[in-house]
């Protein structure tokens, strides 16, 4: 067998019908190339219908891995082999081919009744339409058919086994070995013996086909990532998150409380959490959004680490109670796995809309932090920092995700709970010195006590706050001094997080600036530029609210400034609000899609070319 | 033996000047659970009050313990979360008919259901007084009010019904007129493990005067209350010789002595029968009104629960700390 080791990094995507298992295929994939020590980033892209009509475009699942030696800061643009089980897959991928890419399609699949279904005139396999790809016609579900045939399952059972042929065509490809997956199934098929073997046999079989086909490229081994010494595992974003928030309620010795109501793309992180309860989480699936940080707001009173989890819509049915914990100064994490907007939107699909929501969603003058994370693995880092924010200096904190990092994946250094720093509740102690609202000189934090405390007793509410009492108070000058000081108090958070920072320090041309989870493809974009020696910076923003202290000096420094977000603007608004001596541009993107190198790359080119 | 500190019932309040209007039930309804609170020796700092939006919702500022004055309809959330954070408190919800039965709806009705230790006041008086005089889901059908000059069309919930029907496991009714019964619900409530409805009929004297007058005057309320208590029969009036006993589906009141009625024809109050058909009935009899506890159905509390399925999984889980978690599985290590 022929080897080539000098392939950087490759993009594979894995598209079927949604009952096709193309997400497992994926996933699985995903686990044997993360152990190989590969550098990757996954994006798993479904429908939103559970079961969209069988054989549709509308039907398509699709995951997306990229994965090499170096380079890999996103799943990628466009992939350099697509697997295509049925022609729906190929039509809703037939618009983002790659030039000269590798194309397996499950030629069974092809039908005249199916190739009508996904849109195609005539079937585009027999004309010349993919001439300039290299397109592997493969017998998937007759080999999956007769590879198992002798272990007398029911049909459907058999059909289902045939994402396995799939994979095992894509292991032989890149050269990764099987037993990871083959474990996999023994172990998750203990009782069914018989569903494990058929699985195996499958995956085995296409393995050999690719083996036995002459029309495959040859077999590509991808070295493995040089990465900082450490311990490492696969994750997603959610994933990341649920753990995050398991890690900062242990540094901040408090109980972890999750209050939330179920809603896509941020129910993975509820499904996550519900797991560890043997860590003493506490779970809580309420009645509506409404019930959901309302009882985060109660534990949070009653001295829990309180978090609530949601998505667009949800946050818009939270933000009465968002109000009520800026009034009564609790500390509390709000995650927003955003999706497409406005009303429902697009549930399934990735946007950064929500900012201005984040930022403003409220009534009165109601100021609180809000943070987001920039990779699936930066979530576990930001939910601690969300979490410690929170509860050192006394207010709600908003954490932005998105879903195209809550469902991608990458690599994670496994950080141990003695190598996290310690979180610092802000908890009463001097009955003598407290009121409910006597404040912290340092950080305007008023202190935290929990209720069952003798001597502290106290009341508090969403009706303004006098002073240092708590007490209920209608006084107008009261009201502007504490609006001043909720404001005050969260603008002072401004001391307590990294300066912002700049990657490609010497340039002056042109400045990127990014937010939240398109951080990979920026960043991915920016360096292909610079190595190429154009005069680009790029920098990033984590926290949103309040901004890194040296935000003015970083945008000094630059000719032009570009903001790349996937909404309309929203980011560049919240800029050019703050610093109107500087022009911002914009390239916005909102089609419920991740940005793509290439079309970065084009934009900053022109923005450098332009006089 | 502890030799805990018995409060008196002034000293659980704080020392906020309350505000309600003169003469407004809500008075009856604060002295009777600082008073019970005081009678059941809680110390102050293990109590909790929350209350949403309303005038009653105002009664946590005038408890010295802890208290949470939150949003309208929302208080079963926040006290659910107080509770299910640190079950050792005592947790109380002070709601009204539009806090619980409007905006609030859904979060009453599912309370109920989970069963959380919680117990909730339900100042009833028919009428939105904060904002000064709507009609309500409790106001009857064809009540004219600010906001239904020409009669309401709509029909009124009925609390018990309602809160039977969330699978409710205690549910009491009392009149603000009474303080003695007030207390003694209370206490019963409070000693209840699971989620506790007292259904209080307050009056408003402001915007909905004497809208529970026929229960709670003097003249007429012998004949119009019957005082539940379990285990004995359901004999009212004047001079206790009425009763109810069951015809065929429906309660019917009967008097003794009369068409050869004895005692023993008479129902006999079981508080604690799971099957609610009969509880039910009482819950919607219009007259006479029941009062007292209704139904008190023993159960697993939805706290209890929680912390029952933590600390099995404490057990069971192979993972003994966060790094055992975070270090499982399929992990691979770089040099
Ligand atoms: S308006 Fe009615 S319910 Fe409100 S305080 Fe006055 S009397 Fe009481």
């Amino acid at each position: 067998m022929e080897t080539k080791t000098d392939v950087e990094s490759v993009i594979i995507k894995f598209a079927g019908d949604s009952g096709d298992g193309m997400q497992l295929a994926g996933s699985l994939f995903t686990s044997t190339t993360a152990n190989i020590g590969n550098q990757l980033a996954t994006f798993p892209d479904f429908p939103s219908e559970i079961r969209a009509p069988h054989g549709t475009v509308a039907g398509v699942s699709g995951f997306q891995i990229h994965f090499g030696t170096s380079g890999v800061y996103s799943p990628g643009d466009e992939p350099d082999v697509l697997i295509a089980m049925n022609p729906a897959a190929l039509k809703a991928n037939w618009t983002h081919l790659k030039p000269a890419c590798t194309i397996i399609v499950d030629v069974d699949s092809f039908s005249p009744k199916a190739i009508a279904k996904a849109g195609f005139e005539g079937n585009p396999l027999e004309d010349d339409s993919l001439a300039d790809y290299k397109v592997i016609e493969a017998p998937i579900t007759s080999l999956t058919k007769s590879s198992i045939a002798d272990l007398g399952l029911d049909n459907k059972s058999v059909v289902r086994c045939k994402n396995m042929f799939a994979l095992g065509m894509v292991f032989w490809l890149y050269n990764e070995p099987l037993e990871q997956t083959i474990n996999f199934f023994n172990k998750k098929f203990s009782s069914k013996p018989l569903i494990a073997e058929a699985n195996i046999t499958v995956m085995k079989t296409g393995h050999n086909f690719a083996e036995t086909i002459e029309a495959l490229p040859s077999s590509t081994t991808i070295a493995p990532a040089k990465k900082a010494p450490g311990t490492y595992r696969n994750m997603t974003g959610n994933q990341a998150t649920a753990w995050g928030l398991l890690a900062a309620a242990k540094k901040a010795n408090r109980d972890l409380f999750l209050g939330t109501y179920p809603i896509t793309p941020a129910t993975d992180i509820l499904h996550e959490l519900t797991k560890h309860k043997w860590s003493g989480v506490k779970i809580f699936q309420a009645e509506d959004e409404i019930a959901g940080i309302c009882s985060a707001i109660g534990a949070s009173f009653a001295g829990d680490l309180a978090v609530t989890t949601t998505s667009g819509p949800g946050m818009a049915l939270k933000t009465e109670a968002i109000g009520l914990a800026i009034m009564t100064e609790l500390p509390l994490v709000i995650v927003n796995v955003q999706r497409g907007g406005p009303s429902t939107g697009l549930p399934t699909k990735t946007e950064q809309s929500d900012l201005n929501q984040a930022l403003f969603g409220r009534n009165g003058d109601s100021p609180l932090v809000v943070l987001s994370a920039s990779t699936p693995s930066s979530c576990f880092e930001m939910a601690i920092e969300a979490s410690r924010i929170a509860v050192e200096h006394m207010t709600p904190v908003i954490l932005l995700t998105e879903s195209y990092i809550a469902n991608g994946s990458e690599p994670w250094k496994v950080k141990l709970i003695d190598e996290l720093e310690e979180i610092h509740p802000n908890t009463a102690d001097d009955l003598e010195s407290w009121s409910p609202y006597s404040r912290d000189e340092k950080t305007l934090a008023r202190k935290w006590v929990i209720p069952g405390t003798p001597g502290f007793e106290h009341r508090i509410g969403g009706l303004e706050k006098e002073d240092v009492t708590g007490n209920v108070s209608y006084l107008p000058e009261n009201h502007a001094n504490m609006i001043q000081l909720r404001d005050d108090k969260v603008a002072k958070v401004v001391d307590d997080i990294p300066l912002q920072r700049v990657k490609g320090e010497k340039a002056n041309r042109l400045l990127v600036v990014g937010w939240g989870g398109q951080f990979g493809i920026l960043f991915g974009a920016v360096s292909g530029l610079q190595k190429e020696g154009k005069d680009i910076a790029f920098t990033h923003f984590n926290y949103l609210h309040p901004l890194p202290k040296n935000t003015r000096e970083v945008f000094s420094n630059h000719d032009r400034i570009v903001v790349c977000e996937l909404n309309n603007g929203q980011f560049a608004d919240h800029l050019q609000s703050q610093f109107p001596e500087f022009k911002f541009e914009r390239y916005n993107k909102i089609q419920g899609l991740p940005f793509k190198i290439k079309e970065l790359q084009k934009k900053f080119n022109e923005l450098l070319e332009e006089k | 033996m502890e030799d805990a500190v018995t409060l008196k019932p002034k000293e659980y309040a704080s020392t906020q000047e309350v505000k309600w209007c003169p003469g407004c039930g809500d008075y009856a309804v604060l002295k009777a659970v600082q008073m019970a609170l005081s009678q059941l020796n809680i110390p102050k700092e293990k109590v909790t009050f929350v209350s949403g939006i309303g005038c009653s919702s105002r009664f946590p500022y005038y408890m010295g313990s802890y208290g949470f004055h939150s949003i309208h309809g929302r208080a079963p959330g926040i006290a659910t979360g107080v509770k299910i954070a640190n079950p050792d408190l005592s947790v109380w919800i002070a709601s009204g008919d539009g806090d619980s039965l409007a905006i609030g709806g859904n979060h009453f009705i599912h309370a109920i259901r989970r069963n959380i230790d919680i117990n909730l006041l339900l100042f009833n008086n028919q009428i939105y007084g904060l904002t000064k005089g709507q009609y309500s889901p409790t106001s009857e059908l064809g009540k004219v009010t600010k906001s239904s000059p020409h009669g309401t069309v709509e029909e009124p919930f009925s609390p018990g019904e309602l809160s039977i029907g969330s699978r409710s496991r205690f549910f009491a009714r009392v009149v603000d007129t009474d303080v003695k019964m007030m207390i003694e619900v209370m206490k019963e409530a409070e000693q209840h493990r699971g989620f506790s409805v007292i259904e209080i009929l307050q009056n408003c004297l402001i915007f909905n005067d004497k809208t529970h007058a026929e229960v709670t005057n003097k003249e007429t309320k012998a004949d119009n209350q019957l005082l539940l208590e379990h285990g004995k029969p359901m004999l009212f009036g004047a001079d206790n010789n009425k009763g109810l006993r069951l015809n065929g589906l429906d309660l019917e009141v009967v008097t003794l002595g009369e068409n050869g009625i004895s005692e023993e024809d008479i129902l006999v109050h079981d508080a604690e029968n799971p099957n609610p058909s009969l509880q039910f009935m009482l819950s919607n009899l219009k007259s006479p009104l029941a009062l007292g506890v209704i139904r008190k159905v023993k159960d697993t509390t939805y706290d209890q629960a929680l912390h029952d399925q933590r600390e099995e999984e404490k057990q069971k889980s192979k993972f003994k700390s966060l790094d055992d978690l975070y270090l499982s599985g399929n992990t691979f290590t770089v040099n």
